[in-house]
């Protein structure tokens, strides 16, 4: 187990800055997704990590060893870093054999002949290929391929992996079977790994820590479950979660002694929102978190069912209250129909409340 | 900057360096190719414009080295400048423009005809019609004098005068028309090469487009089609001119017994009278006429789409019904195809097989010039082609060369292919690239100058490579560079590279990524490309004949020798022998590598 280290790196093309002076510390042992849109400078980190990236500034540790630093003059390249790294086209050798794709770093590392042969079955072994040894890459599915990529890299028994959204182009349900196996080969590795992935879904199964990157830039790194319930901006609470949370912008509003964010058509209890400047706040709220009844309740307030969206599981409820749309989420298919008036709560712990200018959680912890 | 901060910057890009084999490569490469192509350069220019220890005979108090305007005096402005700069000029730009307009022509319509249309046995044509690049340029003009020799210069009379007893007059014999008739017959495969490929990769984008906003045919022809030719037209025009600019072989066959010069034949009778900086001077004025034409033609068609390169990947789509024409088109086209290259080697055969030159009775028949030995009445003692110690020792040199040039243009394509997509976008990237184009400008008997110039003297640690072998070697591989350095990109920009990164991340070594992941996955264009070039060398002539001496002899080189010196059986028997082994070396590396799977050969 290996911990890295990124203090301050930097990358530019040409004026567009790639990554902006970017710090993490991502821990031995550790499960770790970089998450972001596309273009956010995801796979520049993950490549400047496996040496593959000159960088402008920054130093990287790959456990005790400084690999990379442009002051102190250090540059390790990536034949010499050790790690393992799965690309997102996986990178096989499409004229060399399953075989031959996973020898042939093994010989390179000077390993005996019987050396290379056990690893190399065990490699195959582990993600279930070895019938499969003798074909070409061209003759395996997505799949299978993404199997030998894995092969060929824990073969060489790497202490940190880098996985740049290995699962991208693998159709839906292949998908879900690779995340785990996924998650268990880094288990029983005892690897530290870097995985990078725009899929919120991916990077909250998969994840003990995630770093939500944006436009070259870290805007919150913690659990999965802090990175969900407690978004440190709206950025990150709009990308983390599906359905989409509800935004709500509205006017604080004191009464007696319990405040309320007042928005078009719907009032929530705000006793979590911190004093800003304006009076002006965004309140957001998980689509989950809304309570929902079909006939009236005292003190809940009333909403329209525009629309019904089941998914087999679970149920997305389009409903809107003055002028305000709102998404819920209700476990079960369930069997009613739009139109109907329906009456709605919030809790007041599962509100998150932003500046909208700054767009920084403002609630109290 | 305090000393340990530039130490750690220096170290920084030490480590950067080690990290990045491609800027070393395309470093040195830069650094090799500049000295093989812009040094000489520099130094004929300098030649030119100082006086050499060969003036002296014509200024004999002149300083050697001292700046002097007498070479270009000489060439421009002398009572000499007619015949050794105007004519030889005029010549030259006549010859160029007729040969283009032919050779463009006939090869455009041929490409049409097997590309666009439903003529018959288009593959059969198609593999014919290129056969003429695969044989020397004056292969035409030995059988063109074999025909129409008259008695003019003496010696035996040629195949028309000798059945019909009728002398050609000197205008057919020798002279402007037969080297215009002669070249355009060969040049045409060029332009069809290009044209062809263009052609064939036009018609799709033209259904796409045109056919789908409802243009007319006219109009579509007009709009699209045409524009879309315009770069490869253009390459085809420029190509054909600069070669003709550069050629030696046919003009000195056809012009020099009636002392008809072109600027190719003036270098080398200069270079021959010792008058070197005459020849420098001229060589400067065809790189200059050449670079004027690339120059335009790029002005033209815009420079990114003006340099096309030979693609010959020809496959039909819509195909244009020529109806009542298919078949008298069919056999018109095989009837030119079978003029420009079995006639040709037909009469070449034929003459190797006479035993009195210029005699074509069947009883004057014999194998002699092939397997003969030592008779001193005929040929001078020469033993016949197959037993000749001297033939054999330039048919050994001219494989060797072939050999040699294929394999370093291979290496040095794969490695300038490498830097150049490696370091895309980079500044020595694309000075790597620029360079490794600019031997295209040269035409080849400047070139040859130039080597001249450049490698008749010792430089630092390198002995004076003028008259070894080394130097046709040196000299082929650069003026194929152009060709060889664009496949090495083409086929570098397919290879993704992650391929390679994958590679590095599993901690495996440069040579071995090299050895076993880019060679392997290159390997289709690279043997394509060293196959042109195989071919290029064996048949080459222009280029190399200022670099000849009896020590270096090759093939060509032996041909022209015995033609010089009236010989037309040894000649000739040398020239089939040629043909024959640059055709048997193409078929084989075809069969070898498409049973390799290397696959996916172009023609050309
Ligand atoms: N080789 C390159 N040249 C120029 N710009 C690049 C290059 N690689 C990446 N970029 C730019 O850097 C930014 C980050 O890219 P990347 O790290 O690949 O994003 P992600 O993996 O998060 O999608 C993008 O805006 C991209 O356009
Ligand atoms: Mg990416």
């Amino acid at each position: 187990m290996e911990q890295i280290g990124l203090s301050g790196i930097r990358k530019a093309y040409g004026r567009e800055v790639a990554v902006h002076d970017l710090d993490l510390t991502i821990r031995p042992g550790e499960f770790l997704t970089i998450l972001g849109p596309s273009g956010c400078g995801k796979t520049t980190t993950l490549r400047a990590i496996a040496g593959l990236e000159e960088l402008d500034d920054g130093e990287i540790h790959l456990g005790e060893r400084l690999v990379f630093s442009r002051r102190r003059g250090v540059v390790v390249p990536p034949e010499k870093r050790g790690v393992g790294l799965i690309f997102q086209s996986y990178a096989l050798w499409p004229h060399m054999t399953v075989q031959r794709n996973i020898t042939l770093a093994l010989e390179e590392k000077g390993l005996g002949k019987p050396e290379i042969e056990a690893r190399a079955a065990q490699a195959l072994e582990t993600v279930q290929m070895t019938a499969l040894r003798g074909r070409y890459p061209s003759e395996l599915s997505g799949g299978q391929q993404q199997r030998v990529a894995v092969a060929r890299m824990i073969a060489l028994r790497p202490k940190i992996l880098l996985m740049d959204e290995p699962l991208s182009n693998l159709d839906a349900k292949l998908r879900l079977d690779m995340r785990s196996e996924l998650l268990q080969l880094h288990r029983d590795l005892g690897s530290t790994t870097v995985y990078v992935t725009h899929d919120q879904a991916e990077a909250l199964t998969l994840s003990d820590r995630i770093v939500v990157m944006d436009r070259g830039r870290v805007l919150q790194e913690a659990s999965p479950y802090e990175i969900y319930h407690h978004p440190r901006n709206l950025v990150v609470a709009e990308f983390i979660g599906e359905p989409r949370i509800n935004l709500v912008p509205g006017t604080l509003v004191r009464e007696g002694d319990a405040l309320h964010l007042v928005g078009d058509g719907v009032r929530l209890p705000a006793d979590r929102a911190r004093q800003v400047r304006g009076e002006r706040l965004t309140a957001a709220v998980r689509p989950e978190n809304i309570r929902l009844s079909t006939t009236p309740v005292e003190g809940w307030q009333e909403a329209h069912l525009d629309d019904v969206q089941p998914t087999g599981a679970t149920t997305i409820l389009q409903v809107s209250a003055g002028g305000t749309r709102l998404r819920l989420v209700r476990p079960g298919f369930l069997r009613i129909t739009a139109g109907i008036a329906l009456w709605i709560n919030f809790d007041p712990d599962t509100i998150e409340f932003f500046d909208p200018d700054t767009q920084d959680n403002v609630s109290a912890p | 900057m305090t000393s340990q901060a530039m130490g750690q910057r220096l170290r920084y890009h030490g480590f950067r360096l080690r990290n990045r084999p491609d800027l070393i490569i395309g470093f040195v490469c830069l650094v090799a190719l500049a000295f093989l192509v812009l040094a000489p350069l520099a130094e004929i220019i300098l030649d030119a414009l100082t006086l050499q220890p060969y003036d002296l005979a014509y200024i004999p108090d002149g300083v050697v080295g001292s700046f002097s305007l007498f070479h270009l005096e000489r060439v421009f402005a002398s009572p000499l400048s007619p015949a050794l700069f105007f004519r030889p000029l005029l010549n030259s730009l006549a010859i160029g423009f007729w040969v283009t307009l032919i050779g463009v022509s006939i090869g455009t319509l041929l490409a049409w005809l097997l590309v666009r249309t439903d003529i018959r046995c288009k593959g059969l044509l198609g593999a014919l019609v290129v056969i003429p690049y695969m044989m020397p340029s004056w292969v035409m003009a030995l059988a063109w004098i074999s025909l129409f020799k008259n008695d003019r210069i003496g010696g035996s009379q040629g195949f028309v005068a000798g059945f019909f007893g009728v002398n050609p007059p000197d205008w057919v014999s020798y002279g402007f028309f037969p080297i215009v008739v002669t070249l355009a017959l060969h040049y045409f495969a060029y332009a069809y090469l290009l044209m062809s490929g263009a052609l064939a990769t036009v018609d799709s984008e033209l259904e796409e487009a045109g056919a789908t906003c409802g243009m007319g045919r006219w109009k579509r022809l007009w709009r699209i089609t045409l524009p879309l030719l315009m770069p490869a037209l253009g390459s085809a025009i420029v190509l054909t001119f600069i070669r003709i600019l550069g050629t030696f072989g046919t003009p000195a066959l056809l012009g020099l017994p009636v002392r008809f010069f072109t600027f190719a034949t003036q270098i080398y009778a200069s270079i021959n009278a010792r008058n070197n900086g005459d020849a420098f001077v001229l060589a400067l004025v065809l790189i200059v006429i050449a670079i004027s034409f690339i120059w335009i033609n790029s002005r033209i068609i815009g420079i990114r789409k003006s340099f096309v390169t030979l693609t010959g990947k020809g496959f039909r789509r819509r195909e244009v019904r020529l109806g009542l024409w298919r078949l008298p088109l069919t056999v018109a086209v095989g009837l030119f195809i079978a003029s420009t290259v079995l006639v040709p080697l037909a009469i070449l055969l034929w003459e190797s097989l006479t035993l009195m030159a210029g005699d074509y009775r069947l009883d004057n028949l014999t194998t002699y010039f092939w397997i003969g030995q030592g008779n001193v009445r005929l040929a001078y003692g020469e033993s016949g082609v197959l037993l000749n110690d001297g033939i054999l020792r330039a048919l050994w040199n001219s494989l060797k060369l072939g050999i040699l040039a294929a394999l370093c243009n291979g290496v040095l394509g794969l490695l300038v292919g490498y830097a150049v997509v490696r370091g895309r976008g980079s500044r020595l990237s694309k000075a790597l690239e620029g360079i490794a184009f600019a031997p295209y400008i040269f035409p080849s008997i400047a070139l040859g100058a130039i080597y001249i110039g450049m490698f008749s003297s010792p430089i630092g640690p390198l002995p004076a490579l003028y008259g070894t072998f080394a130097i046709l070697v040196l000299i082929t591989v650069v003026k194929n560079l152009p060709f060889t350095s664009r496949t090495g990109i083409a086929a570098m920009l397919q290879i993704d590279k992650s391929m390679e990164e994958a590679a590095r991340v599993l901690g495996i070594g440069w040579f071995r990524r090299m050895a076993r992941i880019i060679v392997p996955l290159s390997m289709s264009g690279l043997v394509s490309g060293m196959l042109l070039t195989f071919i290029t060398a064996m048949r080459e002539l222009s280029l190399i004949v200022l670099l000849l001496s009896p020590a270096n002899m090759v093939l060509t080189g032996v041909i022209f020798y015995y033609q010089e010196q009236a010989m037309p059986q040894h000649s000739s028997a040398v020239t089939l022998l040629l043909v024959l082994i640059i055709i048997l070396v193409n078929v084989l590396v075809r069969l070898i590598s498409r049973s390799a799977g290397v696959g996916g050969l172009k023609n050309g």
